[in-house]
């Protein structure tokens, strides 16, 4: 690949640097004064590669549709995701459109009006009703946008506590994740980095009355159907909390306490079943085994099957190992979560042994 | 000040040769107080900038390419943290860090509106030179030591810095959080002060240029656009790089000598940090309230010499040329109020996030009117194209490609699942920083006859120049969008460590070839460049038969600009394909287009715009 690669590179230059040549001597026969101004053949030419180019950008778009549509998220797995999305197809649609016909124009108009000796420009230098035209539509479109957009927002950032939201702390180190869960009163015990000792590693009060019930975990499993309410820390750097499946992103930084709160609706079990998701499992699975063969070849292991998992990233730069900075989230039926919930270890009784 | 003008008029008069100074070498290609060759300076030093910038981002698009496979180039750039031909994930994020520093600020902020603002601004605006041509002087060389010190930190032990172009404390602030913390990072923000108080001593020049230098019957609203532009850009710069230099200041503070602005409750490396009470999300805002206002910074001379170069090459008048004015005007306004929206998740009120999503999306309606004035000024005319125009085109796609997709970064509701992932790469790629390194381009093939005394860039290669870009650089960032909706965060080592992500190897492939294509065709401008600079052919006075003064100045570069008395302006600039009263030729016949110096004339109607 490499060898592939260096000598691909060479060709490109070599290439770059005969055509140069060529032209450069081309070039110097010439012997008007004003050779490297366009003349109406470059006009000509260019003009058909403007519209050229316009039809390869939407081609470019549709590849990337046939090609890579499979690649996007599948659908929201969280309550308010739903909403995001639909925000999103919106909003995109709106994109598409505009995108569309302006670039059109933007090409249409280079191939059209491309330069000809002896043709007249037209003189028109503004024309007010034009311009509030196109200055009104957009700030209508976008006082939508925003209206939207600002209802979806708030909608989602506060948190309302008459829904008994389940709080969940996440906390964030160099390079791993801990989930601290705050029990049967669901209420987290106080913490802070100065408390860290030993197995207590998120630094917890252990004198603090609310702590003795919460649960320490490296994997964050959750219920359907209960607003779940995080609370981000951070013990170093800046961290980002990133769940895209349940369209949940909030930063953990160290010195403060910020949240974000979701329900989730769909479990792991049911997402694993989507069709988006089973399409794109086999898709990946097929790519790992063509991946083992080159690795068993060599003599090293094969890759492991893939099997969906929701999954925990992070995703504020943060050192060496942020790309390999996960936690592995499971989403249950309530059943299934108290039924979990039951066989972890409370913080008081870790602490005792 | 205009004294001072007129002294060097009478000066000229008197020497038939038109150099009354002695100049040595040193004093008129080193410490040049002129503002052609400080021009020249910049673009130079910004080119060489650039090489640095762009081949670093073929390394790390090496890397998430092929993450599996050894690549004896890391060896050979990257010494020892490239053994082997592998990698080290600390030197990726090192050299995303500096590809982002130099490109923003080295290359697409000194090397775009450095160089055009000091040789157009003077030249434009019918001035014999800025208003201090040693303040001038001193901010280049500010700027060359800030570049220096940049590449310098290349070369420390422990790496140069790696905590993100944006440098986010604690991570930016402890060493022990990641080794380019360390002397890498001091370098780093010593060069940054030091490119700060070069930027500076820039605008506030070009500002008191602009407002005091102008000729005869130069009033602003005869100003061509692009002055336009480098004048609103100046004041950005000098409105919020100071508080940058306060970042910057604090951080420094705050590694070196204890304090705690924005550290607090800090357990690392098995010790706990004294550090209590400072606010990351501090560093945040200050650095935002300069950084965003900063890509306005990078694509306001782009817009301005689009829309010059546009017109010209158009053969029309820019269209609304007020609208025009007056969006840069409300973009300036509106870029210091919408910094919050790098920040809507960064942990501040979400009230706060509704207030910046409200401005944000505000932006786009001086946007959009100037896309659909730059449409409708191509539209009926009778285009010339020039790579100049080309380029500019091509900055229109790009603006609207990426500018769109900031209405969705902008919304905040739906940044919370596209926030710092590839879309944002994406999005940000296309709309600053391809559209303005476009605007550069269009505007070094537009004003290099003017910097190099009327030889000009070979037109064929800049064909092939554009073509291969244009094409490049959709094919680089426009698959970028759909990993990024995937949900791939960016800066990442490899996506290896998520077999989720492992259906997005192919589309990262397909950037990594458009990319190293891309960079492939710059070779092509850069020898351009260099061999048009000494063997390129030398065109008439004023080959684009534009109307500005520049053109009018003399080909050969004098100090002063014009050898007799600095020429008066009578009209606007775009007065390109104006009919006579009676509409039967032009205002001057058989020529397309009058040149602001020349006075009204007798069949032609006076019209205000």
């Amino acid at each position: 690949m490499t060898a592939f690669l260096v000598v691909l590179v060479i060709i490109l230059f070599g290439v770059a640097i005969w055509q140069m040549g060529k032209i450069f001597q081309l070039s110097k026969t010439e012997t008007s004064s004003n050779s490297e101004v366009a003349t109406d053949k470059d006009n000509n030419v260019n003009g058909w590669l403007m519209l050229m180019f316009t039809i390869f950008i939407y081609l470019l778009l549709i590849i990337c549709f046939w090609k890579w549509g499979d690649v996007l998220l599948p659908e929201s797995a969280s309550e308010h995701g739903s909403e995001i999305d639909s925000l999103m197809y919106i909003s995109m649609a709106l994109i598409f459109v505009v995108g569309f016909f302006t670039l059109w124009l933007l090409g249409y108009f280079s191939f059209k009006y491309r330069g000809k000796q002896g043709t007249r420009a037209t003189f028109f230098a503004d024309n007010d009703k034009l311009e509030f035209i196109w200055t009104i539509i957009p700030v209508i479109v976008l006082a939508g946008l925003i209206i939207y957009g600002l209802f979806t927002w708030t909608d989602i950032m506060n948190v309302d506590t008459d829904d008994d939201p389940m709080i969940v702390e996440l906390y964030a180190y160099q390079f791993d994740w801990r989930a601290r869960y705050a029990g049967e009163d669901n209420t987290l015990g106080e913490a802070n980095v100065r408390l860290i000792e030993g197995v207590n590693q998120l630094g917890v009060d252990a004198s603090d009355p609310n702590a003795q019930d919460d649960v320490v975990t490296n994997e964050l499993h959750l219920p359907t159907g209960r607003k779940i309410l995080f609370k981000m820390r951070s013990q170093d750097v800046l961290h980002s909390a990133y769940m895209p499946h349940f369209r949940a992103q909030m930063n953990c930084v160290p010195g403060m306490i910020t949240q974000f709160a979701f329900t989730p609706t769909v479990t792991t079990e049911e997402m694993r079943m989507n069709d988006e998701v089973v399409a794109k499992v086999r898709k990946i699975n097929k790519i790992r085994q063509e991946n083992s063969k080159a690795l068993v070849a060599k003599g090293d292991e094969p890759l492991e099957p893939y099997e969906f998992d929701y999954m925990l990233l992070c995703n504020k730069i943060c050192g060496s190992n942020h790309y390999n900075m996960q936690m592995k989230i499971v989403v249950h039926t309530p059943e299934e979560y108290e039924a979990w919930m039951k066989e972890q270890t409370t913080l008081a009784e870790a602490l005792k042994q | 000040m205009s004294a001072h003008a007129l002294d060097h008029a009478t000066d000229h008069h008197e020497d038939d040769h038109g150099h009354h100074h002695k100049e040595t070498f040193v004093t008129k290609y080193i410490f040049s107080q002129d503002h052609k060759m400080i021009s020249k300076q910049y673009l130079i030093t910004g080119l060489f900038m650039g090489i640095i910038g762009i081949a670093m981002s073929i390394l790390f698009r090496l890397q998430l390419a092929w993450p599996d496979v050894e690549f004896t180039i890391y060896e050979v750039l990257l010494g020892k943290w490239g053994e082997g031909g592998v990698m080290d994930p600390n030197v990726y994020l090192a050299l995303v860090t500096i590809h982002g520093t130099i490109m923003v600020f080295f290359v697409l902020t000194a090397g775009l509106s450095g160089t055009f603002s000091n040789l157009l601004i003077p030249l434009q605006i019918g001035a014999r030179d800025m208003a201090s041509g040693f303040l001038n002087m001193i901010s280049y060389w500010l700027f060359f030591i800030s570049s220096v010190i940049m590449v310098l930190s290349l070369f420390v032990e422990a790496g140069p810095a790696s905590a993100g172009w944006t440098i986010y404390p604690p991570l930016s602030a402890l060493p022990q959080a990641i080794p380019g913390s360390g002397t890498g990072m001091t370098l780093w923000l010593v060069s940054m002060a030091i490119f700060i108080a070069s930027s500076l001593l820039g605008s506030l020049n070009y500002i008191v240029t602009v407002l005091n230098l102008r000729t005869k019957g130069m009033s602003m609203t005869r100003l061509p656009l692009t002055i336009w532009a480098f004048f609103i850009t100046a004041v950005i710069g000098v409105v919020s790089f100071p508080v940058l230099f306060s970042a910057a200041l604090m951080l420094i503070m705050d590694r070196s000598f204890g304090t705690s602005f924005f550290l607090s409750d800090i357990y690392i490396a098995g010790e706990v940090l004294h550090n209590q009470g400072g606010s990351p999300v501090l560093f945040e805002h200050l650095f935002w309230f300069l950084g965003h206002p900063e890509v306005y910074i990078v694509i306001l001379p782009a817009m301005g010499m689009v829309s010059e170069i546009m017109a010209t090459n158009a053969r029309k008048p820019i269209f609304g040329y007020r609208a025009m004015v007056a969006s840069i005007l409300a973009i300036a306004f509106l870029s210091t109020i919408v910094w919050g929206h790098h920040m809507f998740i960064s942990g501040m009120n979400p009230f706060l996030g509704s207030v910046f999503t409200f401005t944000t999306l505000l932006i786009a309606i001086p946007s959009a009117v100037k896309s659909f004035n730059w449409i409708t000024t191509i539209w009926r005319g009778n285009l010339q194209m020039n790579p100049a125009m080309l380029f500019s085109i091509g900055f229109v796609s790009t603006f609207i490609t990426g500018g769109l997709t900031g209405i969705i970064l902008g919304d905040s509701a739906l940044d919370i699942n596209v926030h710092d992932t590839y879309f944002v790469v994406a999005h940000f790629h296309l709309v600053m920083g391809i559209s303005a390194l476009y605007g550069l381009f269009a505007g070094v093939y537009h004003w290099f006859p003017k910097m190099f005394q009327g030889r000009m860039l070979n037109k064929n290669l800049g064909y092939v120049h554009f073509w291969v870009t244009v094409i490049g650089a959709y094919g680089v960032f426009f698959p970028m969008h759909f990993i990024g909706m995937a949900g791939l965060p960016r800066r990442y080592y490899t996506n290896t460590a998520f077999p989720y992500f492992d259906d997005l190897t192919d589309v990262n492939v397909v950037i990594t070839i458009f990319a190293i294509i891309t960079a492939a065709a710059q070779l092509v401008f850069l020898y351009n460049f260099i061999s048009s600079m000494f063997y390129g052919k030398r065109g008439s006075k004023n080959p684009w038969n534009a109307t500005t003064l520049e053109w009018t100045a003399e080909m050969k570069h004098i100090h002063g600009n014009w050898d007799g008395p600095i020429p008066h302006v009578y009209r606007w600039s775009y007065d390109y394909s104006k009919l006579n009263k009676d509409e039967t030729d032009y205002v001057i016949p058989g020529q397309d287009f009058v040149p602001q110096h020349i006075p009204l004339q007798d069949n032609e109607e006076e019209l205000n715009h």
